[in-house]
């Protein structure tokens, strides 16, 4: 309960236990125009699509030609470092700033010039939580509420129902100003809520959040997902792209240098299965000894203690583990088969280094 | 969107607005306190006609008021991004721009209409329907003068400034203190670029202190102000979100 009811006429969420469509390119797709009305109907299409969209500031080209398209019900993210033009492409699909070039649609409606229409169904999280710092947390709810024309009776139920999803219940009546930053972006997120949107764009949800109150966050936004709300969110932390969406695509400097499910990016880095080693205490011999019984494959130390055997044959390199092991006298306390993480696929894929996307911000 | 869309959130943050902001002792004091300690001032240095004072007075504060929080509706709540709120609701920039434009006039309306009220009920004026079109019309100039001059500035400290400029110019020079007609002729001609010129010669016939010759023409310059400053801050608001 809590949860914003599946609005009518919009279609069940085909993205995590339909069948999985494979991402279509701009030439498979159909026409803008036959998807949009299609989309009016209410048949299950594209809630977001984007084609060469592009915003330049003077000088600066911060998104440069991007094209993606979001289905409805699904969980998109948009993954990229500081810079990367992420608050910029929602900005340009929220109607705050007007594109240089290209064209998007948002639930159908051509942006910016239907912009009006998208508002009503669309709700938005900004980067900063921007609630009002006078208002206390149900005021803000009820404020929301009435700039979208929720009619009166159903502006306090539906205020009343998200400060309990949001665990705010408690703090209903403090001002915002004296709310912790995680209770702040809470209530920002439940601010989007009041109208029950169909589609909500989240810009770095959980940016600044302690590991507690980011994952309650998370938990939020993936029941927001199972309830049919489009999702389309920001976000670096490339561990959060990984457990949260069903598909990201990776911006780095206003370009779109890879899309897909955090499973077919990671595919594209695999090749190699990766071992990983973890003795009680650093043996000096053990590398070496387990270097020569394996000519087929690369050992690294990453850390003191800890080893890493790439490539090769998997059986093999076991049974090669317990000889070194017997042989040096190294006591091996753990032993893992390592997937490749999404982190690995963002260095592959952009040749930059991933703890870019680690860095905190320092605006 | 229709018309009824459009209203409700004008009237949703005009509401919120005068909760948070004007409602409050700085916005009073400044909109009110002010004017009438400064009127006072004037008096006492030089005793004499306090009565030709008081349209003066009510359109000071009319001024004083109406554009007392402005530089807080727009340019704080720019800098704290919760003006990103209101532009992300189904209304539009300008119906934004113009809610903050009336929440102005509405405060400055709360005030000047009780320094009014006190005024003809303790003074020897007689207040006749003149009042009534004349102080709306200014309240709305002032309001929307304040307004487009906070979006030509980033910070409240710019716009607080770059409001002060307008405000005591014209106190000067509009007639507030020192009549019009006692002043060389270019002031004379300076005087009739500025909107509180017109509300103070209003008012004179609206307080039936002064014969209404000029009455209408006062309101037409009124409503010219109103409407230039209206659409040049609009204009420049949506701009801004470019
Ligand atoms: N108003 C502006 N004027 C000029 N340049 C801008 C403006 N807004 C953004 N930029 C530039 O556009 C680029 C993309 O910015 P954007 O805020 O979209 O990045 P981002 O991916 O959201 O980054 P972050 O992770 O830091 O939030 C940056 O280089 C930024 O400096
Ligand atoms: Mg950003």
């Amino acid at each position: 309960m809590g949860y914003p009811a599946v609005p009518p006429g919009s279609p069940t969420n085909l993205g995590r236990n339909g069948p999985r469509v494979k991402e279509a390119s701009p030439n498979e797709a159909p026409e803008l125009g036959a998807v949009d009305t299609m989309l009016k109907r209410g048949k299950m299409e594209w809630a977001i699509r984007v084609e060469g969209l592009t915003k330049a500031y003077r000088d600066l080209v911060a998104v440069d030609h991007i094209s993606f398209q979001v289905r409805e019900g699904e969980l998109f993210g948009l993954l990229g470092p500081n810079g990367a033009g992420k608050t910029t492409t929602i900005r340009l699909l929220t109607g705050l700033l007007q594109p240089s070039a290209g064209r998007a649609s948002v639930l159908g409606y051509q942006v910016p010039s239907e912009i009006v229409q998208v508002k009503k169904k669309i709700g938005v999280v900004p980067e900063q939580s921007n609630v009002y710092e006078e208002l206390t947390v149900i005021e803000n709810l009820l404020f929301m509420g009435r700039l979208y024309g929720v009619p009166r009776r159903k502006r306090r139920e539906r205020a009343e129902e998200l400060v309990e999803t949001f665990r705010l219940a408690q703090r209903k009546k403090s001002p915002a100003r004296s709310l912790s930053r995680g209770m702040r972006r809470a209530l920002t997120v439940a601010c989007a809520l009041m109208h029950n949107p169909r589609l909500l764009f989240l810009d770095e949800p959980t940016a600044g959040l302690d590991v507690a109150a980011a994952r309650a966050l998370r938990d939020l936004i993936q029941g927001l997902h199972r309830q049919g709300v489009t999702v389309f969110l920001t976000t670096h932390y490339l561990e959060e792209a990984d457990l949260l969406c069903e598909r990201v695509a990776i911006l780095v400097r206003g370009r779109i240098a890879a899309s897909g499910s955090p499973a077919e990016l990671k595919k594209a880095t695999q090749g190699e299965p990766v071992i990983e080693v973890r003795l009680e205490k650093p043996v000096a011999r053990f590398q070496n000894s387990l270097s020569l019984r394996l000519p087929g494959a690369l050992t690294t130390a990453p850390n003191p203690g800890v080893l890493r055997i790439v490539g090769g044959d998997p059986a093999q390199a076991l049974e090669a583990l317990f000889s070194s092991a017997r042989e040096t006298g190294a006591r091996i306390v753990a032993v893992n088969t390592l997937q490749p993480t999404l982190e690995e696929a963002f260095l592959k894929i952009t040749g930059l280094s991933p703890t870019i996307m680690a860095k905190e911000k320092t605006r | 969107m229709s018309l009824r869309d459009h209203l409700r959130g004008i009237w949703a943050i005009v509401e919120k607005d005068m909760r948070t902001y004007y409602l409050k002792p700085p916005a009073v004091s400044w909109g009110v306190v002010f004017p009438v300690a400064w009127i006072l001032a004037f008096y006492l240095r030089n005793p004499g006609d306090f009565v030709g004072l008081l349209p003066g007075l009510v359109t000071m504060t009319a001024l004083f008021s109406s554009t007392a929080a402005e530089a807080v509706v727009i340019n704080f709540e720019l800098r704290l991004g919760s003006l990103e709120r209101l532009l992300l609701a189904p209304i539009g920039p300008g119906t934004v721009f113009l809610a903050k434009v009336l929440g102005g006039a509405f405060f400055g309306l709360l005030m000047s209409g009780t320094v009014l009220l006190f005024t003809i009920t303790t003074m020897p004026v007689s207040a006749n329907a003149r009042v009534f079109p004349v102080l709306f019309l200014s309240l709305l100039a002032f309001a929307s003068l304040g307004a487009m001059l906070c979006i030509l500035v980033r910070e409240v400290f710019e716009a607080q400034t770059l409001l002060n400029l307008p405000r005591f110019v014209m106190v000067f020079l509009s007639g507030v203190v020192y009549p019009i007609s006692a002043m060389p002729t270019p002031l004379r001609v300076l005087a009739r670029f500025f909107p509180l010129t017109y509300s103070v010669e209003g008012l004179q016939a609206g307080l039936s202190l002064s014969q209404p010759n000029t009455y209408s023409l006062d309101l037409l310059a009124l409503s010219g102000f109103t409407v230039a400053f209206l659409l040049i801050g609009m204009r420049r608001f949506s701009a801004r979100f470019k």
